[in-house]
């Protein structure tokens, strides 16, 4: 590895304590044989932000997460989280994280109340397990087996399990896949919640819906690297936001992207407008996060 | 850890609390699954019924040096240390492997329970299991087969200390082979033919003496030979020691091969020991 990591000296020490930045990577790099899963890539994510990382599959998102959780090794690049290395991570330092990982599938003969109980005792200032195991949603489960939970009361168990140590920062991996529209709502409140109790939240996901309800700050990654960043509202080049109004005029459907849609469509009524003052078929479109989103892709895949 | 973060204040848990938090969590575990209780405790119990009524008519030994016992007795240490292999090395290497692929280690590797506490867990778990094991195997052989029990507080000791030290090298070792398998599917098929490849040449099924003496040397290189070896050392009579290729219980060398599979599996093990899938890297 051509990392450098400086021991837990006093000035590192005072040095994490005056960073607002629970995770930071410069260039990271890691090959898997002939691939480059993540090539050069940055990330800084702030104390008690949500930030959603975006991207298609094989993008280096999950070895980037994976990286960060202290689960993989890099082969270059610098990488901080909460202050540490996570490659040399001790238990403290996983005591201040939490791990929402994708597809576990272990079928305990536990109970969900054994299981939250349990992993709570593995932290030094846990949260009470009964109010995690109702936050998520599994109160009246509680006294069932782990084993025959549903999918999405398995991932709200996966869920309960991650923040039952009170970490300060989470991982959350795809975490609403196999909810119902109701739970999904219900957990993004949960996730609001904990960020509001100054929890960093790290989301990997493919529902762009979810990010742009949840996160503080998008990140795009392509072909492991950042292609992009901002907040879900001015992500992507200005015009890729910019509202589209489409209309029907002597039966033929028309569109224009506009800055200025209601300058736009006041003109339409004027001059476009039927006999009872209508605009036939009239829409304005403002572009959402997953237009945005597959706009960026596929225009760094015409660039490659 | 630095006062700015209120969490880690508190001090985390020691790894001796946490094995027990474990060791709890594992008997519940194995309490709750009920085919497996009933298989392992049943297990030697049922073979040597059947190996006892099958062959219970020939005394086992040798009639000319006038060293002759009933066949159960003659098979109950053979059952005691196949019990020990199969609490120890057959259902860890399994359970974990199975904990390996179905993502139960990767949790707890995301979590501050440290390493120790896990294997702590399983480690009483298997104490637990392989002495219920022996208790019931013993107190069948005693009340349904007869079988003359020793007096002598000399070889109980001995008993004691082969079954421990039998109990720890098989549970290195099956924390150390629980890599072998590729998947969590595949770990009893990996698993079981070795233990049972093993049963058949050191001396469980068959007579030690009655195999070949290639296959005496090479069962040799296995601890479950040694183990076997030792129980009947406890549970034989001291004249049936002519027997032994060696011709003597050799406690010495079963004590040096037990020693050394132990420390070799547990380097071997900590080197090797992986808390993903292969397929995760």
């Amino acid at each position: 590895m051509v990392t450098t990591t400086p021991g837990r000296t006093p000035a590192r020490r005072a040095a994490d304590a005056t960073t607002e930045l629970a995770v930071r990577v410069r260039g990271l790099h890691k090959r898997y044989g002939e691939k480059q899963a993540v090539d050069g890539l940055d990330l800084d994510i702030g104390r008690g932000e949500i930030v959603a990382v975006l991207g298609p599959n094989g993008a280096g998102k999950t070895t980037t997460v994976e990286i960060l959780e202290g689960f993989r090794e890099r082969d270059a690049g610098d990488v901080q989280v909460l202050g540490e290395d996570p490659a040399h991570a001790d238990r403290a330092w996983r005591a201040r994280i939490g791990v929402v990982a994708q597809d576990s599938r272990d079928r305990a003969e536990l109970t969900v109340a054994e299981e939250v109980r349990s992993t709570a005792r593995y932290y030094p200032a846990p949260a009470d397990p009964d109010e995690v195991i109702a936050a998520v949603g599994l109160a009246e489960k509680a006294r069932a087996r782990v084993r025959g939970l549903s999918g999405g009361q398995r991932r709200r168990l996966d869920v309960a399990l991650g923040i039952v140590g009170r970490p300060e920062l989470l991982f959350l991996d795809e975490p609403t896949t196999g909810f119902d529209p109701q739970a999904r709502r219900s957990f993004w409140g949960l996730v609001r919640g904990l960020r509001d109790s100054g929890t960093t939240i790290l989301l990997t996901t493919h529902d762009l819906d979810e990010a742009a309800h949840l996160a503080d700050r998008v990140v795009v990654v392509r072909g492991g690297r950042v292609v992009a960043s901002g907040t879900p509202d001015t992500l992507g080049r200005p015009e890729a936001r910019t509202p589209v109004v489409s209309w029907t005029a002597g039966g033929e459907s028309r569109s224009e992207r506009t800055t200025a849609p209601t300058a736009l469509v006041a003109r339409l009524a004027a001059t476009a407008a039927g006999p009872d003052g209508e605009i036939a078929d009239l829409r304005v479109v403002r572009p959402t996060l997953e237009d945005v989103y597959l706009e960026l892709v596929s225009h760094e895949e015409t660039d490659r | 850890m630095s006062a700015t973060t209120p969490t880690t204040d508190a001090p985390l848990p020691g790894a001796g609390r946490l094995s027990l938090v474990r060791a709890g969590l594992e008997l519940r575990q194995f309490l709750r699954e009920r085919d497996a209780v009933i298989f392992i405790f049943a297990y030697p119990i049922v073979m040597m019924a059947i190996f006892s009524t099958v062959f219970g008519a020939a005394d086992q030994g040798s009639a000319a040096q006038g060293v002759e016992v009933d066949f159960a007795r003659y098979f109950l240490p053979g059952m005691i240390a196949t019990g020990v292999m199969l609490t120890s090395f057959q259902s860890l290497a399994i359970a974990i492997a199975v904990e390996r692929d179905d993502g139960t280690l990767r949790r707890l590797r995301g979590t501050p329970l440290p390493a120790v506490a896990y294997f702590g867990g399983k480690v009483v778990l298997t104490i637990a299991t392989s002495l219920v094991q022996t208790a019931i195997l013993l107190a069948v052989a005693a009340l349904a087969f007869d079988v003359a029990l020793p007096t002598d507080p000399g070889r109980w000791l001995t008993f004691a200390w082969v079954f421990l030290l039998g109990t720890a090298t098989g549970t290195v070792c099956g924390v150390a082979f629980s890599s072998v398998p590729r998947s969590g599917r595949s770990a009893t098929a990996v698993v079981t033919p070795v233990v049972l490849i093993l049963q058949f040449t050191s001396g469980v099924f068959f007579a030690f003496y009655m195999l070949p003496a290639w296959m005496q040397t090479a069962a040799s290189v296995f601890p479950l030979k040694w183990i076997a070896q030792g129980m009947r050392s406890v549970f034989l009579p001291e004249e049936m020691v002519v027997l032994e290729p060696s011709g003597s219980w050799q406690h010495g060398a079963t004590a040096a091969v037990l020693v050394a599979w132990l420390v070799a599996a547990l380097v071997v093990g900590v080197r090797t020991f992986r808390w993903r899938r292969r397929d995760e890297g």
